[in-house]
């Protein structure tokens, strides 16, 4: 049995621990407004975006001659995957639920027989994959630097799958990213954007659009933004959902640092009555003896 | 009648500006200035670097952009940019810095279309100046 000394550095080591995982709680709590807040603000955008988007494939003439973006190189061999997970740790299942969907969409391509190339966004991703997929990963971006989620950064990463796109370096794209649905559930979710995918999608209006140039040129100038737009919204999601998996992750560190604290007390209290009866036993049997 | 239709400005980040009392707002198109007035057909179009007039009965506004898409339908005109700056808000040392970094852009070896956008920043700040 541990002594009564052990027992005191136990309970001061794990309060000192809740004092931390509370304080990163509130902390967390704190962001997450923030990052709710700005994820809120940002979808306006990328609606419209899409809906605008939306009217023109549906306007467009020339079916054949679409651009690349909206409809495909043709074929499917080769598969970009963007992975976007956080910079930090002591988040929950975040990173790992990302990691997991990912995994599992990996090896369905790869047993397809298909080719697979990885960009991570956000360090942590890039630590759980580099061990398995390490050879396939071709980029790894991280904006530790940033402290909120950017639409610069979204755009970097944005003209990068771009410009991999244009010198034919894949087919298909597929972002990943944790969908924010409120702070005890964050889905993970394999959005694909290139080519576009439009299902689900009937145009609102049948109304016909005049266009300034033509449909062509504003499709092939929108399209590359799109794919930035929604690479932000995703940055957006992801950072919100980060925080809601770190706040409810560091409840429960500081609720079983809580019931730890208990436990220990009521050992330490038990062994050090012990010992007081104990010495009490002795000196009594000892009086006795006399 | 009214003569009056709805403006919403928006940029990744948030709803930048809402006004539903515009009763013109001259865009810069890519194939040149374009004025919307009230019941113009439908259109969707992109805009270059340039100033965004939206007139109105509480006054004039300007804003400096450097891209985006125009769409407007049943009197709603909606305007999606990445780049936007209130020129009242910016005073002469924020535009020099744009200026600036326009004209750096100029200088780096790119391709005809972003050269002919960033050259286009170079000009329009400068008659800012």
């Amino acid at each position: 049995m541990a002594s009564l000394d052990d027992l005191k550095k136990r309970i001061a080591s794990v309060k000192s621990t809740q004092k931390i995982t509370k304080a990163m709680k509130m902390v967390a709590a704190a962001k997450l407004r923030r990052a709710q807040e700005s994820a809120e603000k940002g979808r306006p955008y990328s609606e419209k975006m899409n809906n605008i988007i939306l009217n023109l494939s549906i306007g467009i003439s020339d079916k054949e001659n679409a651009p690349k973006l909206l409809s495909g190189t043709g074929q499917e061999k080769t598969h970009l995957c963007v992975v976007m997970t956080s910079d930090r740790g002591l988040c929950g299942g975040f990173n790992s639920n990302i990691i997991k969907k990912a995994k599992s969409y990996f090896s369905k391509i790869l047993n397809e027989g298909k080719e697979l190339k990885i960009i991570t966004v956000g360090s942590k991703g890039n630590d759980q994959l580099k061990r398995v997929y390490g050879e396939k990963i071709i980029e790894n971006i991280s904006f530790k630097e940033s402290k909120n989620a950017n639409y610069f950064d979204a755009d970097k990463v944005g003209k990068m799958v771009i410009e991999k796109f244009e010198a034919g370096e894949f087919d298909v794209c597929t972002i990943f990213y944790n969908q924010f649905k409120n702070v005890i559930t964050q889905i993970p979710q394999a959005q694909q954007v290139i080519p576009l995918n439009n299902e689900g999608g009937e145009s609102s209006s049948e109304e016909t659009y005049e266009f300034e140039p033509d449909e062509d040129e504003i499709l092939s100038n929108l399209l590359p933004k799109n794919i930035s737009t929604q690479i932000f919204k995703a940055m957006l999601e992801n950072s919100a959902s980060e925080q809601g998996s770190r706040m409810s992750a560091m409840d429960n560190a500081t609720r079983n640092a809580g019931e730890m604290v208990d436990k220990l007390t009521i050992e330490y209290n038990r062994s050090r009555q012990a010992a007081i009866t104990k010495e009490l036993i002795e000196i009594i049997s000892g009086a006795e003896s006399l | 009648m009214s003569e009056e239709f709805k403006v919403e400005i928006v940029n990744p980040e948030k709803s930048f500006l809402v006004k539903d009392d515009v009763s013109e707002v001259v865009v810069p198109a890519f194939e040149g200035e374009m004025g919307i007035l009230k019941d113009h057909i439908s259109i969707i179009s992109f805009l270059k670097p340039g100033i965004i007039k939206i007139m109105s009965k509480s006054g004039d506004e300007n804003y400096y952009v450097e891209d985006g898409i125009v769409e407007f339908k049943n009197n709603n005109l909606s305007i999606l940019t990445s780049t936007i700056f209130n020129l009242a808000d910016i005073d002469k040392s924020k535009q020099q810095d744009l200026l600036k970094q326009a004209e750096e852009e100029a200088k780096t070896d790119i391709n005809d279309q972003s050269k002919y956008l960033a050259d286009q920043k170079v000009e329009v700040l400068k008659t800012l100046n």
